[in-house]
């Protein structure tokens, strides 16, 4: 049994592998703009739904307020290096760091909410964080900040000329939330969050503590969703409270893993695979005028999955195997 | 040798309602003591007490020479008090052995170690079968075995057993009652809330009645059941006097 369960990993690790060597070979195959954008957005969407599930699928402490650790992550950046000059790979790290800080700092109130009082404190946070920056002189307030264009440097990681740079950014980073998923699967943490998340109780009397176990998931699910916000403002150049800290970004990171399957080491990159490509396209082919066609699209495709597949899609993958494992 | 367990005065109170009121007992150490009493005496309530569900409004709990009166849950666990629940609280999503592991964690910081611990405890408590399956799956005789199993996990001095031999079949029970002089005999004190008065008595050490929140009676299983207090609190006046 210690065997099947060692193969699997090291399945999932291989699979991961392969994935992501294909993954790394596309720009060979993608040449239009376009198309490399919606890429690029794929995988940032994956590896931010994958931070996501890490607090709210692993531990179950359901987030809607993600957009917060977003946009903190980009206005660290944004002001570190407009203001201070310090370079984006330092404020990126900054960004998470406070962002870990402040998941932490709200999660010492918010932790003992249960259920939807803590998702309706979430989104209540994020609209207050998004709030203030809307009315933050200093942070540009609701104009933003325009990052000033020095030319293409991976050094001051900003790119006109191409975007493949960030295509292999989004890559890395959408590598590194899969593969700490992956770690931490299979480590302490792993365990006491799915047991919080089944039974804080239970787990209590296990020798669990409950609440440094959601600290702890808050804090990395915090700290990568920020990196993907320093990473966002750089790919766009500029900034604004709506663009990097609105509710839609809260949206955006639960609902691949809840298409793919919450909880889950392959649901988030499975579920922004199918809904983030469709939702770009959506937006260009019907949308234009009509915005929101998209969110139609999501509210659907939502209803459709937890009525059919509440486990997500990646259990279309796994129901014939546990089957045969029971009967 | 001290006891391994003690209550001193104990008082619980929810509002208006007492559910303990100067409970003392005691449990030394290899005893398997049966705890008992009619509906709302508050067994349940002195085993929340002592496993650190919430601290008592008055008195204190020593455990293993140490006092634990305000000790949360996790830490008691890693203390040596291990619990199952009269409901049972499953890790549903989780499969059996996750469910296990869970409880080995607390001893193993090592995964590999947890795993094997995890699976020397299905071993012992005979849910190896089942090992990979959700425990969702479980029928509730399964689920009650994979309560103590998550328990014993945790490798405690004090195993407290929540009716865990309550609402089985005869076979069923019979197997649960192996199971727990199994665990008494690997070294571990228990502590049983019971409801099943045929199954308990030849089981347990000794035992405690506890009614409308207080210690009534302690002793011997054979003297307790014969006690005309304990046949009064469970049957009403006209059958104590008979006794």
């Amino acid at each position: 049994m210690d065997k099947n369960f060692a193969a699997r990993r090291r399945r999932d690790l291989i699979i991961a592998a392969g994935l992501a060597g294909l993954a790394a070979l596309a720009p060979l195959f993608v040449k239009d703009v376009y198309v490399q954008n919606i890429l690029i957005l794929t995988l940032m969407y994956a590896a931010l739904s994958q931070s996501w599930n890490i607090l709210s699928g692993y531990c179950g402490q359901i987030s809607l307020g993600h957009a917060l650790y977003f946009g903190i992550g980009a206005y660290t950046t944004e002001l570190l290096f407009t203001k201070f000059g310090v370079l984006p790979w330092f404020g990126m790290l900054g960004g998470g760091v406070i962002a870990a800080l402040i998941a932490m700092g709200l999660g010492y109130p918010f932790f003992r909410l249960r259920g939807h009082y803590f998702v309706i404190a979430t989104i209540v946070i994020a609209e207050i964080g998004l709030l203030l920056f809307q009315n933050w002189e200093w942070a540009g307030a609701a104009m933003g900040i325009t990052i000033p264009i020095r030319g293409d440097s991976w050094l001051k990681f900003q790119f006109l000329r191409t975007k493949l740079p960030y295509f292999y950014f989004a890559l890395a980073l959408c590598c590194l939330a899969w593969f700490v998923t992956w770690w931490l699967e299979d480590s302490k943490w792993g365990f006491w969050w799915r047991a919080v998340k089944d039974n804080p109780e239970a787990a209590e009397s296990l020798g669990v503590v409950v609440f440094n176990s959601k600290m702890g998931a808050a804090a990395v699910s915090a700290f990568l969703v920020a990196i993907g916000g320093a990473f966002y403002a750089q790919f766009l150049a500029y900034i604004d409270p709506e663009s990097v800290m609105g509710f839609q970004f809260s949206l955006l990171m639960a609902l691949p893993a809840v298409l793919g399957g919450i909880g889950t080491l392959w649901g988030p990159v499975l579920g922004a695979a199918i809904l983030i490509p469709m939702t770009e396209l959506t937006r260009s082919y019907i949308g234009g005028s009509g915005r929101g066609v998209d969110l139609i699209v999501y509210g659907t495709l939502i209803v459709l999955i937890s009525l059919a597949l509440p486990q997500g899609l990646v259990s279309l993958f796994s129901r014939a195997k546990t089957k045969g494992a029971t009967r | 040798m001290s006891a391994l367990l003690e209550t001193r005065g104990v008082w619980q109170r929810f509002g208006g309602l007492i559910a303990n009121s100067d409970v003392s007992i005691s449990v030394g150490r290899g005893e398997i003591v049966g705890l008992i009493g009619p509906n709302g005496a508050g067994k349940s309530t002195l085993f929340n007490l002592i496993a650190g569900v919430l601290p008592p409004t008055q008195g204190s709990i020593r455990f293993d020479g140490e006092d634990v009166t305000h000790m949360p849950a996790a830490e008691r666990c890693q203390r040596g008090i291990g619990r199952t629940f009269q409901v049972v609280k499953s890790f549903e999503t989780m499969t059996v052995i996750d469910n296990v592991i869970v409880g080995a964690l607390v001893r193993n910081t090592v995964m590999r170690e947890a795993r094997r611990k995890a699976h020397e405890v299905l071993e012992f408590t005979g849910l190896a079968a089942r090992a990979d399956v959700l425990a969702s799956d479980l029928v509730p005789a399964e689920k009650r075995r994979l309560e103590v199993a998550r328990a014993l996990a945790t490798e405690p001095k004090l195993l407290l057993l929540d009716e865990v031999l309550t609402g089985l079949t005869p076979t069923e029970a019979q197997t649960g009652v192996a199971l727990v002089r199994k665990v008494r005999d690997a070294g571990i004190t228990v502590l049983m809330v019971e409801h099943v008065m045929e199954i308990v008595m030849p089981l347990v050490d000794r035992a405690i009645v506890l009614d409308l929140g207080k210690v009534l009676v302690e002793g011997k299983p054979a003297d307790v059941v014969r006690d005309p207090k304990v046949i009064k609190a469970y049957l009403g006046d006209r059958h104590a006097v008979g006794a």
